[in-house]
């Protein structure tokens, strides 16, 4: 069976060119870089050009790059390190919708000793800048605060708030997991201090992330033991997967008109046939201010993991925020923090395309869709017609 | 994903009994849009008072609509009887198992099956039994106690699994705990110190838990240690003996003084050692 996959924000294809580029370094070329022979000594050169290219994908000077193993280590290093420099300051503030790797954190952070503001969100999932304002303080000793929610899309109006905090001298950290690649970011423009990327959420493999530090701001590491990236971060580099990263972020610099563009037509088209087609479905989500790829739609009286199952049979991968599907007996918390009624947060469902995804087979879901979501509500107590 | 038998696939995409009889003799229904799944059982019995025909509706997982269509095929043909002798568990391994996370989906249809029988016997739709003990889901103490009896559930885990009780909020977990204690005749232990402590109950508590717990173990290695002041969560000491001077000092300060008096006192508190 042909496998639709429209679960871009969950992982991503690795691109073609970027496998390519990794073959070498583990059959030929497995050295490793700190050597003092030149077999291992060369690959250097190769982690400096994959720096190089991540960098330019978001305005940032190479040695304001660190790689990382994944996006949670690069949201882990960024606030811990900034907890740590200032270590007399004891509130966080991020918001109810971050990402577990954010959230997480900060509510175990929270149990010790320091006090954690979760920033709300309206029902469309957006951020007042005023209630960040207003929670700022002289203990602030982070703000983290997501570029985009990987569930709805809907993009923060970082630009707008980071001035205000930096004015305070409080280290603004982003978790730019979802956003980087997907739309264009250029840290020049808008002085975050510390930003988060994934490389296997931008079609570079699984294993590997970059954390942005600008220049001068304070820093201790996590992993703490080699001089790997100048002592900031320990352990011997992912060869293969950094250099991966670096050739995705050169593509993604390349496609970035294509995923603003045809990508978000697909999407488009995706979610105005599916609200069209199916009654007592909706939009979770700003419409507006949201990444192209992404949309989330909740289908009132059916559950998200039985939608999920009976696509699956078809071959189509997406996602649910439901109870089920998440392990735990709630739906998803940033849902919940939108304010969507239960009616429909156990039903909602996640597509994220990519510039993989065609035409074809956003027709396909659009064809095998509305009959699925029939069929459950034919089972369903609570469905009237 | 989880790990569903392939019963439990074929009973999701092909459900046996879905709809509703037509002028039910039993109704039942349970679970609710709020709690993510929800079941409506109706059954008509023959002249031999047997369930002829048992129809489901299901709102929920894949794991609560095989459930529902087990339920239907189990009970087809029994007396009312032998119908309410029907377990979860019954409901479980009719589908070859269930992931523990979803046993709660066998449990909904078992609670369905009673309500449709009581229905038919005319008894009052029972009272909420119990006090309620998880607010999230609505999960009273005696639901929780049957639970842990039936199926010899031994952690607030499980509990959760199986009733959902403990899977919101978790404000719930101590007395989850209690119960299971109290089922298993076990005395209840209780570990946490309350909640919040006054200033007053505070600085008596840092101070035993310095004589009892940390004097004794410094002094073996010729140490001792005086409590200074308390000003909000810090607290002010003065290393004295062999600890005074002891390079390890900090280490000793920061790894257990601190470490012992957040476990046994309070989780916020630091430890500085007073400026000389």
């Amino acid at each position: 069976m042909k496998v639709i996959y429209t679960d871009n924000n969950a992982t991503t294809q690795v691109a073609p060119e970027v496998v390519e580029e990794m073959l070498p370094y583990f059959h030929d070329l497995y050295g490793n870089p700190s050597s003092m022979h030149s077999f291992g000594g060369q690959l250097m050169r190769k982690l400096k050009e994959a720096r190089e290219k991540v960098a330019r994908l978001i305005g940032a000077t190479p040695d304001e790059i660190l790689f990382t193993s994944c996006g949670t280590e690069s949201d882990n290093t960024a606030i811990r390190a900034a907890l740590a420099s200032d270590p007399d300051k004891k509130q966080i503030i991020t918001t109810r919708v971050e990402h577990p790797a954010v959230k997480n954190l900060c509510e175990y952070l929270s149990k010790n000793g320091y006090s954690v503001t979760f920033l709300p969100v309206d029902r469309q999932g957006r951020l007042d800048p005023e209630h960040l304002y207003k929670s700022l303080s002289n203990d602030t000793a982070v703000v983290s605060i997501m570029w985009a929610n990987n569930e709805t899309g809907v993009i923060f109006p970082i630009e707008e708030i980071v001035q205000m905090v930096k004015e305070m001298g409080i280290v603004f950290h982003t978790d730019a997991v979802q956003a980087v690649g997907k739309i264009p970011i250029d840290v020049r423009k808008v002085p975050v201090d510390m930003l988060s990327l994934s490389g296997h959420k931008l079609h570079a493999s699984k294993g590997v992330g970059a954390l942005y530090v600008r220049k001068g701001t304070k820093f201790s590491p996590f992993l703490i033991g080699g001089h790997q990236e100048r002592g900031r971060r320990a352990g011997t580099e992912n060869v293969a997967s950094i250099i991966g990263l670096g050739k995705a972020c050169e593509l993604a610099g390349k496609h970035i008109k294509k995923e603003n563009e045809r990508v978000k037509y697909l999407r488009d088209k995706l979610e105005n046939e599916i609200l069209k087609q199916i009654p007592n479905a909706m939009l979770n989500g700003d419409r507006e201010h949201r990444l192209p790829n992404t949309t989330n739609i909740s289908f009132e009286y059916v559950e998200g993991e039985a939608i999920l199952l009976m696509m699956n049979e078809f071959g189509i991968c997406a996602s649910s925020g439901s109870a089920c599907t998440s392990g735990s007996l709630e739906p998803s918390h940033v849902l919940r923090a939108m304010g969507v009624p239960f009616t429909a947060a156990h039903g909602s469902i996640r597509f994220s395309l990519s510039i993989y995804n065609t035409e074809e087979e956003i027709d396909f879901i659009i064809e095998k869709l509305p009959p699925i979501i029939e069929r459950l509500r034919e089972l369903s107590p609570y469905w009237k017609q | 994903m989880w790990e569903y038998t392939d019963k439990v696939i074929d009973h999701f995409l092909h459900p046996r009994n879905a709809g509703e009889v037509e002028d039910p003799d039993g109704i039942g229904e349970e679970g609710s849009l709020a709690c993510g799944d929800a079941l409506t059982l109706t059954f008509k019995l023959d002249d031999e008072k047997r369930i002829k025909d048992a129809k489901f509706k299901t709102f929920g997982c894949a794991s609560a609509i095989a459930s529902s269509s087990a339920l239907t095929e189990i009970v087809k043909g029994m007396t009312l009887e032998e119908a309410g002798k029907v377990t979860n568990d019954d409901i479980a391994r009719y589908l070859g198992g269930l992931p523990k996370e979803k046993m709660h989906c066998s449990v909904m249809g078992r609670n369905a099956l009673e309500k449709a029988i009581a229905y038919y016997r005319g008894e009052a739709e029972k009272k909420v039994e119990g006090e309620i003990v998880c607010e999230c889901f609505g999960v009273t103490d005696l639901q929780i106690e049957r639970a842990i009896r039936e199926n010899n559930l031994a952690t607030v885990e499980e509990v959760t699994d199986y009733t959902k009780a403990g899977g919101g909020c978790e404000s719930c977990h101590e007395k989850i705990e209690e119960i299971i204690d109290k089922v298993f005749g076990k005395p209840h232990v209780v570990h946490r110190k309350p909640a919040r402590l006054t200033n007053i109950q505070k600085i008596k508590l840092i101070e035993e838990t310095l004589e009892r717990e940390i004097k004794p173990s410094l002094k073996k290695d010729g140490g001792d240690i005086e409590l200074i002041d308390v000003v909000g969560n810090t607290v002010i000491v003065k290393l004295r003996g062999t600890c005074a001077t002891c390079v390890a000092s900090q280490v000793t300060l920061k790894h257990y003084v601190e470490s012992k008096l957040r476990e046994l006192v309070t989780p916020e508190l630091t430890v500085e050692e007073v400026q000389q």
